[in-house]
């Protein structure tokens, strides 16, 4: 009886947890960007805070980092992701390749860009096991590969994460469609594989990913940790120095930061505009590609070097995360030495009591947050499934704005407005921001199955007798449990990941293991990351392997539910 | 007598609301008692945590005191949130009871009023703190007034790797032109880091004929004239650095890396001892030592303080105490352990605990106190800001 009371409530519900603290952060930004901060004394409106931003030496480089980055990593992330699923879906190569991807989805960002940076640094692994043999260097060349001015290792480092985020969710669209007969019509007609494809299902499927895509776009441009890691320093990327800026003892310089951040909003506008306009034109130019009839000559040469891109980037992955390993039971290793002179246990047993604390914190706020998200999703769907309703693009939107507003632009804000209104920072401010980013993820993990779930069994039970309540727990959730679980890993992984929320929500109060590895990064102590990194991994991917078993052990006599 | 009443029940709720005394120990020890201290320290030092993690059990239980170890990327961030707090009015229990501190950051807390104090000179162990020989009563020129206690000693020295560079240089000039021979292989960290912003100002003691003028604030008509000698230094120097200068170390401790990886031959570091540690962590070749130059190298206290708004005080005031005993101080003096140099008067301490200074082995990379030789006082603070912002200008944005 009583869920039937609050089930009404609860997309609101979720609605006010989703954009309430963007909308309360983008408030909190918008007036001290114009000068207005009853906290120092200040009242607008004036514009000093834009003239003093824009007197910044750094701000063109800044920006254009900003804007080039986000690009540049995105396009070439969704390009490398079209082709190798235009070019190997469906065979057996693919399969080998979504596999080795998947679990990589759920590597934080921090460990990802670090494991990178260690790999290619002139230092890294890399040179490491080609020297001095194959290049003579006996010491490290005086190269700037990492943190380099124009960005390019953050790209890369961009690169590698979002491949496998846009590889999941091509694959998920791909499901609604009927690609079969597109793909036997055009091969059919001569048309290679990759063209065939491209030219068929390429345009159903952008419609279904177009928002994801416009979410790396935006967190390309203003994405702190993987900048702080591989970005370059002089000047550092727009969304660091709003970070820098907001941590300086003068309170002034917050309304810098707030005129930043909002100079970061519009470019995030500015560049999704720019996609979009972007969009129409490769429309244009595809419709005249595939009038033309070109049956795709080149295909073999690009679809190679398409899955030569998609396999590097997986084994950038892995190989960063092996490095990470090293380095945290190495003694001392020199350069050029391949391997540690010696292996020790040390390095972790020194690191054990302040992993276990950021461990505990972590998995605390991750658990809750993910909870809460499981239940406001699960609540949403089963509203939508006994009323009837269908979500609109409008409302897909709506899902996907905490997560195309830059987290620069808003979180400063809320960190300011929390300040003013006297709340207490800590794990509880920080929970409610984790939750902005995981509900979006449970929600679009879980939705789909949840609505694919045959309506049938629900009638069958009904016409048992069971109450629309009963049939939600005895029915439909049991028979959900591998989604469920599949999302609220989905959501632990994400919380997991999470600098910039906790960082500045947290006060510097909330540890986790992400911000206490991306702290270890100024003091360059690759013993300390390594083992920092892998426990940030281990956090994220351990859910999802419980979130694999979990139902096949559960389900074991039961072959139809154990595949979900 | 029948005032008594009402006098007593307009003490109570002031005794509850009073600042504690600190020249009252008794009192402070008994309301530290389990009060929680968050400490705001730079957390970018793995030997640092250690260390700290180790007060906390110390003080956890000798007092009953529980320690927090807050970790900042940068002691600002800590100025920034009390600063903030005053302005929002939280008066009573801020967010930080103790901070890491020193120089500008300690003269901006001070001057805005927001430091308990004072309260260093009353704490028992201030009796047995050099305070004659140890420059603990001014930090950076500015006077301390009892508002922060010294818990460590750094002096600047150069870190070098002798299986490639086998000779010290006694001067900046001399590094300079090392520098020019050998491009590439030296660095310093990105200034407004304080270590990056302590190598402009040991630049500038070193090749000045009369450092004197610094221990004056930096004024507008004096400033550039002053400078000018840094800044051609700079000139000359940065296209010899790592990376041309176009990317540097974040830190101090993120150059030993790249020592170790011989990237770097020469590195500045604040603590004489911290090549040591970071030999026998495997994070330096043993091959690496340190020195001064011939004229000295400046020299610092680090201090802790205690925000005016922290709800512990009395928590925070034993583990200021606690800093300053010699089972602490001999222990931070341990280069196993953190290698930082004691504020201790040794003929002030037992010799039983003199003993405990004495049987630590320095490490092989450590100058003695006699070897690192003259200390030399730490510009005003404003010098300090000028210059970094100053370098954030001219080397911090690529031209």
């Amino acid at each position: 009886m009583k869920s039937r009371r609050l089930l009404p409530f609860l997309p609101a519900l979720t609605l006010l947890a989703m954009l309430g603290p963007v909308i309360a952060g983008l408030y909190g930004t918008v007036m001290p960007a114009f000068g207005h901060l009853p906290a120092a004394g200040l009242t607008g409106p004036s514009l000093d805070p834009f003239r003093e931003i824009l007197a910044w030496q750094g701000l063109p480089r800044a920006m254009w980092l900003s804007i080039s980055v986000g690009f540049i990593s995105t396009l070439l992330a969704f390009t490398i992701v079209a082709l190798v699923v235009a070019g190997w879906s469906g065979t057996r190569v693919f399969r080998v390749l979504e596999g080795a991807l998947s679990p990589l989805l759920s590597v934080p960002h921090a460990a990802a860009a670090f494991g990178l940076a260690f790999l290619i640094a002139p230092s890294g692994w890399i040179a490491r096991i080609i020297s001095p043999t194959l290049t003579g260097w006996d010491r490290p060349l005086d190269l700037l590969i990492v943190q380099d001015p124009w960005g390019v290792s953050m790209m890369a480092g961009l690169v590698i994460k979002e491949i496998p985020f846009l590889l999941l969710i091509t694959l998920a669209a791909l499901g609604q469609i009927d690609t079969r007969r597109s793909h036997a019509i055009s091969q059919a007609l001569g048309y290679g594989r990759l063209t065939g494809w491209l030219k068929t299902v390429f345009p159903l499927v952008y419609m279904q990913i177009r928002l994801p895509v416009y979410v790396v776009l935006a967190y390309a441009m203003s994405v702190v940790d993987v900048a702080v890691i591989l970005g370059p320093n002089t000047p550092p990327t727009l969304s660091v120095q709003i970070v820098k800026l907001m941590s300086d003892p003068d309170l002034t310089m917050r309304l810098q930061a707030a005129a930043a951040a909002l100079v970061q909003l519009a470019l995030v506008v500015f560049a999704l505009v720019v996609w979009r306009v972007g969009e129409i034109g490769v429309a244009w130019f595809g419709m005249r590609w595939v009038a033309r009839g070109k049956r795709g000559k080149f295909d073999p040469i690009v679809g190679k070097f398409a899955l030569f891109a998609g396999a590097t980037s997986a084994i950038a992955i892995a190989l960063g995360l092996a490095v990470l390993c090293v380095w945290s039971f190495a003694g001392f290793w020199g350069f050029p030495d391949a391997l540690p002179e010696q292996l020790t246990l040390r390095n972790w047993m020194r690191h054990s009591s302040g992993i276990n604390q950021a461990l505990c914190e972590t998995a605390m706020i991750a658990v809750v947050v993910t909870l809460v998200a499981l239940l406001l999703t699960i609540g949403c769907l089963e509203v939508e499934h006994r009323h009837g309703l269908r979500v609109s693009t409008r409302g897909m939107w709506l899902l996907y704005l905490p997560l195309l507003v830059p987290q620069t632009a808003f979180l400063p804000g809320l960190q300011t407005l929390l300040l003013n209104i006297g709340a207490d920072v800590g794990r509880l401010p920080v929970m409610f921001a984790h939750l902005v980013f995981v509900l979006p993820y449970v929600f679009l993990s879980l939705s789909d199955p949840f609505r694919a779930w045959d309506k049938r069994n629900s009638t069958v039970a009904a016409a048992l007798g069971a109450s629309p309540d009963r049939v939600l727990w005895r029915v439909r959730l049991p028979m959900l449990l591998r989604p469920i679980l599949t999302a609220g890993a989905v959501g632990i992984a994400v919380s997991v990941g999470q600098y910039l929320p906790t960082l500045l929500i947290g006060g510097g109060r909330v540890e986790t293991l992400t911000t206490e590895a991306v702290a270890l990064a100024s003091g360059g102590d690759r013993r300390a990351i390594g083992v920092f990194g892998l426990m940030q991994t281990a956090a994220a991917l351990v859910p999802f392997a419980i979130a694999l078993f979990v139902p096949a052990i559960v389900w074991r006599n039961r072959r139809g539910l154990k595949n979900g | 007598m029948k005032y008594l009443g009402i006098l007593a029940a307009l003490c109570v709720p002031i005794a509850s609301y009073a600042e504690p005394n600190p020249a009252d120990w008794d009192a402070v020890r008994e309301g530290a008692t389990g009060q929680t201290v968050y400490w705001n320290a730079w957390g970018g030092s793995t030997t640092t945590n250690d260390f700290l993690a180790w007060v906390g059990k110390r003080v956890a239980e000798d007092y009953g005191v529980t320690l927090e170890h807050v970790k900042l990327t940068d002691t600002a961030d800590a100025v920034t949130r009390v600063l903030s707090e005053k302005q929002a009015g939280e008066d009573d229990d801020g967010a930080i009871d103790m901070i890491w501190i020193n120089g500008s950051n300690f003269a901006a807390m001070k001057d805005a009023d927001l430091l308990f104090g004072p309260y260093a000179e009353q704490l028992p162990n201030w009796a047995i703190v050099d305070s004659a020989g140890k420059s603990v009563q001014t930090d950076f020129t500015v006077p301390i007034e009892g508002y922060e206690s010294p818990w460590a000693m750094a002096q600047v020295v150069f870190v070098h790797d002798t299986a490639d560079m086998p000779e010290r240089v006694g001067s900046m000039e001399a590094l300079l032109e090392w520098a020019q021979a050998n491009p590439g292989r030296f660095s310093y960290p990105q200034p407004p880091d304080f270590l990056g912003t302590t190598f402009l100002k040991q630049v500038l003691v070193d090749i000045l004929p009369d450092p004197l003028v610094l221990a004056a604030p930096a004024t507008d008509e004096n400033y550039e004239e002053v400078t000018a000698p840094l800044w051609a230094y700079l000139e000359e120097l940065t296209p010899n650095l790592w990376r041309e200068g176009k990317a540097y170390p974040a830190t101090g401790t993120a150059m030993f890396p790249l020592i170790a990886d011989g990237e770097l031959d020469l590195s500045i570091s604040f603590s004489p001892g911290a090549a040591s540690t970071a030999i026998a962590n495997f994070e330096l070749p043993d091959t690496v030592r340190t020195f001064v130059l011939d004229q000295g190298t400046i020299g610092n206290a680090s201090f802790v303080a205690i925000p005016y708004n922290s709800g512990s005080k009395e928590g925070a005031m034993v583990v200021a105490n606690f800093l300053m005993s010699p089972e602490a101080q001999a222990r931070a003096q341990d280069p196993a352990i953190l290698g930082y140099g004691t504020v201790l008067d040794m003929a002030a301490i037992s010799a039983e605990e003199r003993a405990m200074f004495d049987g630590l082995d320095l490490g092989i990379a450590t100058l003695t106190p006699a070897e690192l030789g003259t200390v030399l006082a730490e510009p005003h603070p404003s010098w300090a800001v000028r210059l970094a912002d100053d370098w954030a200008s001219r080397y911090g944005v690529a031209q």
